[in-house]
């Protein structure tokens, strides 16, 4: 295939224009021994129906949502996204837009993430939210780097119950020296408060905890704020957006800075990724807030109109002083959440927090009367759980997954290997049945 | 709010924003409804325990049709590539083909969850491996990372690497040495990385002072962070000697990739010396911008630096099978996933379409155009650089600011009259009343001799009415924006009190 639209002939004409003999000549400022001077050693170019075969084959050899029943979750979660979502993603002119630098051209982008940073800020409780970052976990580490920026501190306390990738992630920008991070070890399936409370010195910056968490507990988060505020910190929680239509937001309990994964609303699980990162706090600290902002205004005729704002804040204009290097946001993903909240409305959120809640503590049952799991805690849980399994868990996922299922992420713990489930809206009791027999007969 | 019209000199009516999606609707509204529940609800003391939000959120409340009415007209009030010629300099607006789209759509890959057993992704990790060969043959750094969101979050990734590397040879080092022609992203990742940064002047040829650089260069340096060709469209010439000066002391060089349109078959930053880029797959690799992201920043590296690369990376066994693995002395994950995938899929789908000889010819037509334009141009606006470029140029309102007291700022306003997306304005910032124009490829010839007319009538409108290009546009959805008032007054969110 070939996008380019100028022909040879056409080219002779600008070569004129330039004064250049050949398209060489322009190339003359690289140093010959930095030249290429062999062709590039890659598959020729295909034709679309070829490579629409090719793709159709790679695709083809991957197991997916479409011929296996998902119960996983850890952050990537299998939810109904309704049709209307994709439709509106489709549009070019969204989807072939650059930031909306030029505010007078990009009305749509900017009322689109103007909406969605209200979502957000609704369904947390908070008074400000960005325009999105990459994911749950960089919006994770960017909270714990605000927070040292206005606490003017330099350790961050993060809960051993923080999934492993959002942990990892946070101490691979721990290497940088800039901050350090400090792991408070989770028992009995949660992190705590008294011991977090212990753990918290006078240089401790923030408190990060997720909730649910890794195993899908969920935290005490009310004494958690209580201990961080105590010690002078902060409390960054990193929350489950589809259970914020139904649980108290952690805004309303004292958090200071809310996070999330916001695939889950409204995105694919596409491999894990693109992700998109939630990211809203308290009007106090909006000017330490990281990443794009979208404000309403008015044009020179008094029309409402909104534009990218307080980027003060930001690389290209503070450079080095930034509040971080962030320049894109994922607009597009944050575009889709705002239409798949429209398409739920309060109600169809929350009535999917509860079904998959419910469907979780079915599943969870019929799995611990089958005999082969066994609840390592009581704890409460949204719609994702652990158990210990009495065999070899990743041959067992292996073999399921031969039948046609996910069978649960394994996570570790200190009360040994876990897996643990996710159950969304989208599963059915006749699916949980099934599995329930098939992995209990393994 | 109510139905706004802006009315252009002409008189055509233009649509403006209307309602906020909060205010339409009735409240009963709704749309698609949960499933019927098939076990057993949760019953009322387990809700307790669980705290039951005190007030719902409150979210939109209106029908499918409704959506489509809401998000049709802000489709309508947005500028796409699909729109119009989009010449934002360092932004690589080129076309997105279509075919990418269906393919990342395809449930083979849109369902696939990350924790799956590798034995049941063999096709997605076959396609990120081949993508991972294929920028480590157009790059010439054969250690590739496909995990970074975007070219910043690359930088982040690559800049931890030489830090690990300096700490691991028992070296670690204080400051990082960027041109003042650099994107702002550089030094705030500088930053961000624990490093200071050192800027350095450009000459007056436009390319960065070698002697300055190597006068830096002591043991305390990291690195040399450039962009090669740089933000003015030149490439720099003496790129060897800079690499090398920089390996003698001990240093690393980075290559920021956005402009590896300019590149393509023709040199590749590895032949350079330079020890590791990021290559923006939303630019040079034709996946969409999406109204700014998702994007993706895959990092290229060295051999000797593949080691520290962040985790995972795309590995072909022995036995043929493809899998996911922690490089040996790895940073560590830089975000969750292994990558934005669906932007990997649709950036390897358009490789695997153009080919290695139609990559070359993107950046063979990407030169051309660029030069064409700038010829056409050179004798309406002063050109920063007036000399053969590379992918892009910069030109410079200075004089016809002098002249009419029309700014860049106008020039750009008064383009979207002309249905042009403006050039990236006011940057690099050592050109006065920049405007950094950047073609790409994919425009027709038709659509570059009318952006050179646009800016010349521009020009010549400067003359003769300079008060009616201060004043634009006229045509777009919203006029000039109170931006002042936005900075003061934040109004972030919508309230019901409103």
């Amino acid at each position: 295939m070939r996008f380019v639209s100028i022909t040879c002939e056409q080219r002779e004409a600008m070569l004129a224009v330039v004064g250049a003999k050949t398209v060489d000549a322009l190339f003359e400022d690289i140093p010959p021994a930095a030249r290429l001077e062999r062709p590039l050693d890659l598959p020729d170019g295909m034709s679309e129906i070829d490579l629409a075969r090719h793709m159709r084959g790679l695709s083809a050899r991957n197991r997916h949502a479409g011929d296996t029943v998902v119960f996983a979750g850890a952050g990537c979660y299998d939810h109904h996204i309704p049709s209307v979502v994709d439709h509106v993603v489709r549009r070019p002119e969204f989807f072939t837009a650059y930031t909306p630098y030029q505010p007078e051209v990009s009305q749509g982008t900017l009322q689109a993430i103007y909406e969605y940073q209200t979502m957000v800020c609704e369904l947390t409780a908070m008074d400000v939210a960005n325009a999105s970052m990459y994911d749950g976990a960089t919006a994770f580490v960017e909270a714990a780097l605000m927070a040292c920026r206005l606490t003017r501190r330099s350790r961050v306390l993060v809960a051993g119950s923080v999934l492993p990738e959002w942990a990892q992630a946070l101490s691979t920008y721990a290497s940088s020296g800039l901050f350090e991070a400090v792991t408070v070890p989770a028992r009995g399936g949660a992190v705590d408060p008294g011991l977090v409370r212990e753990s918290i010195t006078e240089d401790t910056a923030a408190v990060l905890v997720a909730s649910p968490n890794m195993w899908g507990s969920l935290e005490e988060v009310g004494a958690l704020a209580r201990a961080a505020h105590d010690g002078g910190a902060l409390l960054v929680v990193a929350a489950n957006p589809v259970l914020l239509g139904l649980l108290e937001p952690p805004g309303a309990l004292g958090a200071d800075i809310v996070v999330a994964e916001g695939q889950s609303l409204g995105g694919s699980m596409s491999f894990g990724g693109p992700g998109l990162g939630l990211f809203a706090c308290r009007s106090e600290h909006l000017r330490q807030l990281p990443g794009r902002l979208v404000g309403r205004t008015v044009d020179v005729d008094g029309s409402a109109a909104f534009v990218l704002t307080l980027s003060t804040r930001e690389q290209h204009i503070r450079r080095e002083k930034a509040t971080s290097n962030i320049c894109s946001n994922h607009a597009l993903n944050a575009l889709a959440t705002g239409v798949h909240l429209c398409a739920l409305g309060a109600r169809g959120l929350a009535d999917i927090a509860r079904a998959s809640m419910a469907k979780a503590r079915y599943l969870r049952d019929g799995l611990i009367a089958s005999g082969r799991f066994k609840a390592p805690w009581e704890h409460p849980f949204g719609y994702e759980f652990a158990l210990t399994f009495d065999g070899d868990l990743s041959g067992m996922r292996d073999r399921m997954m031969e039948r046609g299922y996910l069978a649960g992420v394994p996570m570790p713990s200190p009360e040994g290997e876990t897996v643990v489930f996710a159950v969304t809206e989208k599963r059915t009791r006749q699916e949980m049945d099934a599995f329930i027999r098939e992995v209990g007969a393994l | 709010m109510t139905e706004e019209l802006a009315h252009t000199p002409e008189g055509a009516p233009v649509r403006g924003p209307r309602g906020l999606v909060f205010e339409i609707g009735a409240p009963e509204s709704s749309c698609v409804l949960g499933p019927a529940l098939d076990v057993p609800d949760l019953d009322s003391a387990t809700l307790e325990e669980l705290g039951l939000r005190q007030r719902p959120p409150r979210l939109p409340h209106v029908s499918e049709l409704e959506i489509m009415r809401h998000y049709s007209h802000l489709a309508e009030m947005n500028f796409g590539v699909d729109n119009g010629f989009y010449p934002l300099g360092s932004c690589t607006m080129k076309y997105n083909p279509r075919i990418g789209e269906d393919a990342c759509r395809l449930e083979g890959f849109a369902g696939l969850h990350p924790s799956q057993p590798y034995s049941s992704v063999q096709g997605a990790l076959q396609l990120m491996f081949e993508l991972q060969e294929a920028l480590a043959e157009l790059t010439g750094l054969p250690g590739v990372t496909l995990q970074p969101a975007a070219g910043a979050h690359g930088e982040l990734a690559a800049l931890l690497v030489f830090r690990a590397a300096h700490i691991a040879e028992g070296d670690p080092r204080k400051r990082v040495i960027i041109p003042d022609t650099a994107h702002g992203t550089n030094p705030a990742t500088v930053t961000m990385c624990g490093y200071e940064t050192v800027t350095v002047p450009s000459g007056p040829d436009g390319l960065i002072d070698v002697d300055t650089v190597c006068s830096l260069l002591d043991d305390q340096v990291a690195a040399l962070m450039l962009t090669n060709p740089n933000t003015l469209g030149l490439f720099e010439k003496r790129i060897l000697e800079l690499t090398e000066a920089a390996h003698a002391a001990g240093a690393f060089v980075y290559c920021d990739g956005a402009n590896m349109n300019a590149l393509l078959g023709r040199s590749r930053p590895g032949d350079m010396g330079f020890d590791a880029l990021h290559v923006n797959l939303h630019k040079t690799f034709a996946t969409p911008h999406g109204g700014g992201g998702a994007g993706s920043g895959p990092v290229c590296v060295t051999s000797r630096l593949a080691t520290y690369l962040p985790a995972p990376v795309a590995v072909r066994r022995q036995d043929g099978t493809f899998a996911l693995e922690t490089p040996p002395d790895s940073i560590g994950r830089v975000r969750s996933a292994a990558g934005n995938f669906a932007v990997l899929v649709r950036a390897y789908t358009y490789i695997r379409a153009v080919g290695g000889d139609g990559l070359a010819e993107v950046t063979d037509q990407a030169v051309l155009s660029a030069n064409y334009l700038k010829e056409r141009l050179k004798d309406v606006f002063d050109v920063a650089q007036d000399r053969t470029c590379m992918h892009e140029f910069v030109l410079s309102s200075s004089s016809l600011k002098r002249r009419t007291g029309v700014r860049t700022l106008d020039v750009a306003k008064r383009l979207l009259d002309h249905g042009v997306h403006p050039p990236t304005v006011y940057f690099p910032l050592v050109v006065e009343e920049a405007l950094m124009i950047e073609p790409t490829e994919t425009e027709p010839l038709s659509a570059l001799d009318a952006f050179a007319e646009a800016l010349a009538s521009v020009a010549l409108e400067a003359q003769t009415d300079p008060d009616l290009v201060k004043g634009a546009p006229y045509t777009t959805p919203v006029r000039r924006i109170d931006e002042v008032r936005a900075a003061r007054e934040p109004d972030l969110r919508w309230r019901p009190s409103d």
